[in-house]
């Protein structure tokens, strides 16, 4: 029962942690808190879709496309509406931020009306697996699976690689990074695609997870992928990842000890008394002034 | 190879420099000293491209710089080790000397560059797997010199390489300074250790509240009784 109860609250976790890092290396690298994150991974999932119902692509094609155009979408927004007042009050960036996601949101109703809308039964054959007593579904191990692959992808992308360690010297003193010659917009820029590409993807997985994609859904997912990158510590890429788990396992848990009703309360409720205790959350350190 | 002409800087409304100019010659160490707050890491920060300047010229190699993106004028030649050595304290030394390489893709001459930077500093090649926060402060201050030498610059732009190292490290760092000025790079040394930068130096300005007051000769400076007064602690 609590494996079971574990295993449900890992593969909604990693959804949270997916989505939660972009908000965590955006916050990282401009110390913006991007609000339209939610829209993007809303815009994932209606591009994952499309491109299962329309282009009758599978499930894995689908979350790529969803990926790239999530990536471009990410990088776009990050040009018009953040970098022109990157001089300007931090609160400027973040209205306009709160303005790209009511337009996004407004444009998604516009587009495909308010309805959530499922996947196809052929989208991704649901089978229940038996291990050690407890249930495992085809989807959660998909879910987890995918999630897995992409946070070992982005640990390799920021450990070792070039640009990846850019990123890192970008966030740790900008100024400086720009003194080693490293062209700092080209790293926002490449910070903003990645965070968007995961997403993507987790907007395909949470689509099909609770088989509804709607033009509202990024609004609460995005809440609590916030709230699991400020319990984690914002800036880090491991607290995003603790953080999205732990959020995720704990909600689970309090669902099946009979809270449902409070579900989305909870996550909101635990980033409270973390922060209580632990003001930087809990891998963050106290950061410095940004670009 | 390095001028800067009539060089206005302002911070909002704080006039950091007024009508600034001085010139480099190719091999020369030239030292930039004065007081606290005179404008010193403004000039340096204005030839490497973050802060802009409000009017006047720079030009390095007979082309014009000023306005240029820092990282095109790292490409170009010229590279920093910013006051207060701001290493990358959570990354590894040889990420930090990886990311003074930022610019070159020329992998042989990567590792080459990386070779003579630990030969002029042992202790780098020690310690490269340690982040950088856990090195000591004359540590960091090696590190952020072999940092910026790692982009073989043909002007390195130093800004008070000395501060808060003991006495016995400081002549070190200057000795090495002399030795990199030696193997061929002009050097342009800003300092608040003025005796020490004009023992080294081949010519040196004087800055006061953002404007050039003195110029000449390291030697005939050092020997001046209003630098000897302000400057030497005579
Ligand atoms: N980022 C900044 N914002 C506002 N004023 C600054 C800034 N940096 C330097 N200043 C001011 O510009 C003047 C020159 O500073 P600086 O070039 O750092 O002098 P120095 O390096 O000679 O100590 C000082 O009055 C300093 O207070
Ligand atoms: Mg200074």
């Amino acid at each position: 029962m609590l494996l079971q109860q574990l295993i449900n609250g890992i593969a909604l976790g990693s959804v949270y942690a997916l989505i939660a890092l972009g908000y965590t290396m955006v916050y990282g690298i401009i110390a913006l808190i991007n609000f339209a994150h939610g829209e993007i991974f809303m815009a994932g999932a209606f591009v994952g879709l499309i491109a299962v119902t329309r282009f009758h692509l599978n499930i894995f094609l689908a979350m790529l496309a969803a990926m790239a155009v999530c990536t471009v979408m990410g990088v776009v927004i990050e040009r018009i509406a953040y970098r022109p007042l990157r001089r300007s009050s931090r609160l400027s960036a973040l209205i306009s931020a709160i303005g790209v996601s009511i337009f996004l949101s407004s444009l998604a109703l516009m587009l495909f009306g308010a309805d959530a809308k499922p996947f196809p039964d052929t989208a991704f054959p649901v089978r229940q697996i038996h291990m050690a007593g407890a249930e495992i579904s085809s989807l959660q191990l998909l879910i987890i699976g995918v999630s897995a692959l992409l946070m070992l992808g982005l640990e390799f992308i920021v450990r070792r690689t070039k640009i990846g360690k850019a990123m890192r010297a970008v966030s740790e003193d900008y100024q400086t990074a720009a003194l080693m010659g490293i062209d700092v917009n080209r790293v926002i820029s490449f910070t903003f695609a990645i965070g968007s590409a995961l997403a993507g993807a987790g907007g395909v997985l949470v689509g099909l997870l609770f088989n509804a994609v709607s033009f509202n859904m990024g609004l609460m997912a995005g809440l609590k992928a916030f709230a699991a990158a400020v319990l984690g510590g914002i800036g880090s890429i491991p607290g995003a990842m603790l953080g999205g788990l732990f959020l995720g396992v704990t909600e689970v848990l309090g669902v099946a000890a009979g809270y449902s009703s409070y579900r989305d309360a909870i996550a909101f409720a635990i980033l409270i008394l973390v922060l209580l205790v632990k003001p930087t959350g809990l891998l963050g350190r106290a950061i410095q002034k940004k670009v | 190879m390095l001028a800067v002409e009539n060089l206005h800087v302002n911070y909002g409304a704080i006039k950091a420099l007024q009508n600034v100019s001085c010139r480099v010659e190719a091999g020369e160490i030239v030292a930039l000293i004065g007081a606290n707050g005179a404008g010193k890491t403004t000039i340096l920060n204005a030839v490497s491209g973050i802060v802009p300047a409000r009017s006047g010229r720079i030009s390095f190699e007979g082309e014009e710089i000023t306005g240029a993106p820092p990282h095109e004028i790292v490409r170009r030649g010229i590279s920093q080790v910013p006051e207060g050595r701001r290493v990358f304290a959570r990354m590894s030394v040889l990420e930090n000397l990886e990311m003074g390489a930022y610019t070159r893709s020329d992998r042989q001459g990567v590792k080459r560059e990386m070779e003579r930077v630990f030969a002029l500093f042992p202790r780098l090649a020690e310690r490269r797997k340690q982040p950088a926060r856990t090195l000591s402060g004359g540590e960091q201050q090696m590190l952020a010199m072999g940092r910026a030498l790692m982009s073989t610059p043909r002007l390195l732009l130093l800004d008070e390489p000395s501060m808060g190292l003991a006495p016995m490290l400081v002549e070190k760092i200057f000795e090495i300074v002399r030795e990199i000025n030696g193997a061929g790079t002009t050097i342009m040394l800003v300092e608040q250790n003025a005796s020490m930068a004009l023992a080294i130096a081949t010519r040196a300005y004087v800055l006061e509240t953002g404007a050039c007051v003195l110029q000449g000769k390291a030697s005939e400076l050092a020997a001046d009784p209003q630098v000897r007064s302000a400057y030497l602690g005579e």
